[in-house]
């Protein structure tokens, strides 16, 4: 097996952003069905996101199910009461997650730890209220209806997203936009300053980096990635559910970049897809599909800490560093 | 609109007594856990759920409730040594977080294990015979079950803080909390004494679930609510104070209860508010310690 | 360099190891990537080719698929088996009768979660993966509503079975939308047609803090206005409220006539149960717009002792109906002696009228089926009903029911019939004010 992997991971690592592309390429012959192939690319961009925060830069965050909700309320609520074009509608989606992260990252920035995540997680739950509310726009506890995309011409070819093979393919193309930032800041100087920051927050302060402007830069990166995973799930659905904003959400971020593997660029991928394919799988065969995923769960913390695919990549980093004692 | 006369307050009070009474003890556990060990307990609401349905279960196989007020809390405990013992301990080295979500998955099988062996309706939890009818305050009338509920909080309470202050134990608990380093160099099993508070504080928590039982629905998802609030609560007052879980638990209650009068549609609101306001002001809470894990 | 899992050794000498490894292995991981991407053509070619071979055989007496979205876990589940329960009935007892044209009938059950993200999901699951035919299904208005925006996009018949209001308007509608259940206008109306008159015009709301709750409040107050009734307050509490003590001191100090506790399942059980607690039963009645039968089981006879609300079924009306009396028969043949509840029946309803629409259209094209659908007239197991053409919602009779805690026959025995409220178009809001034209 060893002999194998090594040189793929290795071409993987080089060009992950290739790599990962060219694996979604052909992902949704794998799976059963497209939809759950949209799925899995959208939260699979949204654990992306989160990973940002939380394997990168060490900020566990139990309120990003704000920006998952904020950004398909805000596109969803674009198409519906206001008709703009969906790539508008879009744009304002992400805009608005970033704003919110910018806002909620202001006030917990300040604090650390486990205060850090209760924070989040309050800040999160009140964002939750505020939407429920405010019925009239959102729909409250109906959840937003209508959000269709009419079918369109593009360079000769027919867009329709009804068509689910279509819908996949176009909304790769904004996760492949998404991918490649990620990519980009993690390779920049900054990248390095947020693992740094995980690493030892004082040491990072003693070598003369801000911090706290760091970490709020990083806070609004996440938020807007995340936004842009709801924007495409509020077009996917065609509704935008309130539980988007719920903690609950914000959970299944944690578990999938947990699953995955926390601070690698493909892992969280990994643990989306694992996650909902499994969770797919596992609610047809029982009923106790929650006592399942749960198990899986805390096997994975115990045994698995790095996740699937961190696990791999140790593996490979041990295959591959020369003078190698681990 | 009603006149908010002071009985009608007064009675409000009360019930924000009551339903603070249930926040303490739940907060308590936190608290316990928290201050000790150094962990969240994402599985306490679950644990919660587990003692409302045990209590049920207890009360109807031995047709006595205070015999499932002192079996169930046992038998949770138990539950959450088991726990301890073994999947979380593991974990102590790696950092904060590991042992937060693993209670995190734990709560998803423990709401399963509940489904799996009562149904999925819940069970119906009827206030027990003795206890029911309402009592004339004089400013309204109020259920008699709430104020025996006040006094069995209040009295578990003190149980806890005799324990605390006056026994060994409690010294070591005390001890720990501050300093877990210096306990473990002055000989102490502190293995020993983390698994031991665990249990205390997820049997607390499944005492609450007990006495909570006859004032609402028990079902399976009982508990994902009130691990939120017992956050709040916990924030509120500080982790790892047991004095703040309690101040804190009642200060909550009240805060729900009379915005609940005055503006119901931002009750649920109003702690979240409040949650972040304290941990933005005064994040190590009303009478926690500054530092500790900040 | 990828930001992997921080290396052993520092960066320099990891690059280095790199650029001798990449050299040797080109041909092997060439090799991999290779039948990488012959399998995944393969799999491709074959999956294209897949509708095809699904068209030929359908031709040839596939079977007729409705899908069947209920959530099977989660605070209403209970409910939801018993819908399936019934409409699998539905199915047995139309394929026992040859079916259609030799066609059998599979009813694909999943389960959403009570969660709108997941119904849709599950919903696009179905049209895209499964290809079913039609939609039955749903046990909240929300996930009711979510199904929808996916089937009406999609041109597939969805018959919902759960309340809702939101379904008969406009803005959701679609030529492609029924719904067999009541909606919250309905049946508060007839709830409080009875009530008002009975108990008193002082009435004070305590209501779930959504749509759905609001929805319920409105009926009530519409009809209560043409009575003469007074609303002394409207009390709104979160969704899921465990504790309802916060609120009824307030309502204890208003002394109404009438509590009205505009909620559901389990919210009723426990507001219900905590009014009780506090006494308010001394002095008020308790009156619910939807009292449901597994509700009533799981809450007990002592919180819903005396209790009066709606419902669109109880087996118990098979005193005076012979269609439910035939009904419940079919039903305990087939479940060992088991009644069905409100929300079962109305699985069976659901199903039933699809299947009985395509005998009548003599085909399974949506347009046609949704045609004779909006044409069916059809008594199924309370009384005749029809489907209303503006907004396809079902025109039926609705059942106020009265818990009772005294002279039980046995377990099933909890409500007694208080009276039926005949179907007439006059219960529904009209079609102008739905925003539908014409």
């Amino acid at each position: 097996m060893a002999p194998l992997l090594t040189p793929v991971l290795t071409l993987i690592a080089r060009h992950r952003v290739l790599s990962v592309l060219l694996f979604l390429l052909i992902f949704p012959w794998l799976m059963p069905y497209e939809a759950l192939a949209v799925n899995i690319l959208i939260f699979g961009l949204y654990a992306v996101g989160f990973n940002l925060l939380f394997g990168y830069t060490g900020m566990l965050s139990f309120g990003h199910a704000a920006f998952l909700g904020v950004g398909s309320y805000l596109t969803g609520m674009s198409i519906v009461h206001a008709h703009l074009h969906w790539l508008i509608a879009i744009a304002i989606g992400v805009g608005a997650s970033g704003l919110v992260g910018a806002l909620m990252g202001h006030l917990a920035i300040r604090t650390r730890g486990i205060y850090f995540s209760m924070v989040t997680l309050a800040l999160g739950q009140i964002v939750y209220y505020g939407f429920y509310k405010a019925e009239r726009w959102t729909g409250g506890e109906n959840g937003l209806r209508g959000v269709t995309v009419p079918a369109f011409e593009f360079a000769g070819w027919t867009i329709d997203f009804t068509n689910p093979v279509t819908k996949y393919y176009v909304m790769l193309g904004f996760v492949a936009i998404a991918l490649g930032l990620v990519s980009r800041i993690l390779a920049s100087p900054f990248g390095a300053v947020i693992e740094a920051i995980r690493e030892n927050e004082k040491r990072a302060a003693a070598c003369g980096y801000d911090v706290a402007r760091s970490k709020l830069l990083v806070f609004v990166l996440s938020a807007a990635i995340c936004g842009l995973a709801g924007s495409l799930r509020a077009i996917h659905l065609s509704v935008v559910p309130i539980d988007s904003l719920h903690y609950l959400q914000s959970g299944q971020a944690v578990m999938m970049c947990l699953l995955g593997g926390m601070g690698t660029f493909f892992g969280p991928f990994v643990g989306a897809a694992v996650f909902l394919y499994l969770e797919d799988v596992v609610t047809t065969l029982t009923r106790h599909w929650m006592a399942v995923v749960g198990t899986i769960f805390m096997v994975f913390i115990l045994f698995f800490p790095r996740g699937i695919w961190g696990s791999l990549i140790a593996r490979w980093e041990r295959a591959t560093t020369p003078s190698a004692q681990t | 609109m009603v006149e908010l006369t002071p009985q009608l307050l007064g009675l409000q009070l009360v019930t924000g007594v009551a339903l603070g009474a249930i926040y303490a003890l739940l907060a308590v556990g936190l608290s316990l856990i928290f201050g000790m060990l150094t962990v969240v307990n994402f599985a306490h609401g679950a644990f919660f759920m587990v003692g409302a349905f045990l209590g049920i279960y207890f009360q109807t196989l031995t047709g006595s409730f205070a015999l499932s007020l002192v079996i169930t809390p046992l038998v949770v405990g138990s539950v959450g040594m088991l726990a301890e013992r073994f999947l979380v301990r593991p974990l102590y080295g790696r950092g904060i977080d590991y042992p937060l979500l693993l209670t995190f998955g734990l709560s998803y099988v423990l709401i399963e294990l509940m489904r799996v062996l009562f149904g999925i309706e819940g069970l119906p939890s009827s206030t027990p015979a003795m206890l029911r009818g309402s009592v004339d305050l004089g400013i309204g009338r109020f259920p008699l079950y709430r104020l025996v509920l006040i006094g069995a909080t209040a009295a578990v309470v003190l149980g806890l803080w005799l324990m605390i202050e006056k026994t060994r134990f409690g010294l070591i608990i005390r001890a720990g909390s501050r300093d877990p380093e210096i306990v473990r160099v002055l000989g102490v099993d502190v293995a020993r004494v983390w698994l031991l508070v665990f249990g205390l504080g997820t049997a607390i928590a499944g005492l609450s679930g007990v006495l909570a039982a006859p004032t609402r629905a028990v079902n399976p998802e009982m508990g994902i609510t009130v691990l939120a609030e017992s956050f709040v609560v916990t924030v509120v007052g500080g982790m790892g104070s047991l004095m703040g879980a309690v101040v804190a638990g009642l200060l909550v209650g009240v805060v729900f209860s009379m915005t609940s009068l005055l503006a119901p549609e931002f009750a649920e609101l109003s702690i979240f508010v409040l949650m972040a306001l304290v941990l933005l002001v005064r994040p190590q809470g009303l009478f926690g310690k500054a530092g500790l894990m900040g | 360099m990828s930001t992997l899992i921080p290396a052993p050794t520092p960066n320099p000498e990891h690059s280095t190891s790199h650029a001798d490894q990449h050299a040797a292995p080109q041909a092997n991981m060439q090799a991999t990537s290779r039948r990488r991407l012959l399998q995944a053509g393969a799999a491709g070619t074959v999956l294209a080719g897949a509708p095809f071979a699904i068209n030929i055989v359908r031709a040839q007496g596939a079977p007729i698929k409705i899908g069947f979205p209920t959530p099977l876990t989660g605070a209403f589940s209970a409910e939801a088996q018993d819908q399936v329960r019934a409409a699998e009935l539905a199915v047995k007892e139309f394929n026992d009768g040859g079916g259609f044209n030799g066609r059998k009938v599979e009813l694909l059950v999943r389960d959403d979660k009570l969660n709108p993200g997941e119904a849709a999901s599950r919903t696009l699951e179905l049209i895209e993966k499964d290809k079913v035919d039609f939609i039955v299904g749903s046990l909240s208005a929300a996930t009711q509503l979510s199904i929808n925006a996916v089937t009406r996009e999609r041109k597939v018949i969805f018959n919902s079975i759960s309340q809702s209001d939101a379904i008969n308007e406009a803005k959701d509608w679609s030529p492609y939308t029924f719904h067999e259940a009541l909606n919250p206008h309905m049946t508060a109306g007839a709830v409080a047609r009875y009530a008002f008159p009975k108990y008193g015009k002082k009435v004070v709301y305590l209501t779930a803090d959504y749509a759905y709750g609001h929805e319920m409040v409105r009926g009530f107050e519409r009809a209560g206005k043409a009575l003469g009734a007074t609303t002394l307050a409207d009390i709104r509490h979160p969704l899921g409220a465990a504790d309802y003590s916060a609120f009824l001191p307030r309502i204890q100090a208003l002394k109404p006539d009438i509590l009205v506790l505009c909620n559901f399942g389990r919210d009723l059980v426990n507001s219900a149960k905590q009014a009780t607690d506090f006494g308010l039963k001394e002095s008020t009645r308790l009156v619910a717009p939807v009292l449901l039968f597994t509700s009533r089981v799981a809450g007990g006879a002592d919180a819903f002792e005396g209790v009066v609300g709606g419902t669109s079924y109880y087996w118990g009306m098979e005193d005076s109906i012979p269609a439910a009396k035939a009904f419940n028969d079919k039903f305990r043949r087939a479940y060992g002696g088991a009644v069905p509840s409100d929300y079962g029946a109305l699985g069976y309803a659901g199903v039933r009228s699809v299947l009985q629409a395509v005998v009548n259209a003599k085909s399974t094209d949506s347009d046609k089926v949704a045609d004779a659908l909006g044409r069916l007239e059809y008594n199924w197991y309370k009384g005749n009903q029809f489907y209303r053409k503006c907004d396809h919602q079902s025109v039926q009779s609705i059942i106020i029911v009265e818990s009772k805690s005294k002279g039980m026959k046995d377990k099933n025995d909890v409500f007694s019939v208080a009276s039926i409220e005949a179907p007439s178009e006059s219960n529904l809001r009209s079609c102008s004010e739905l925003g539908h034209k014409g």
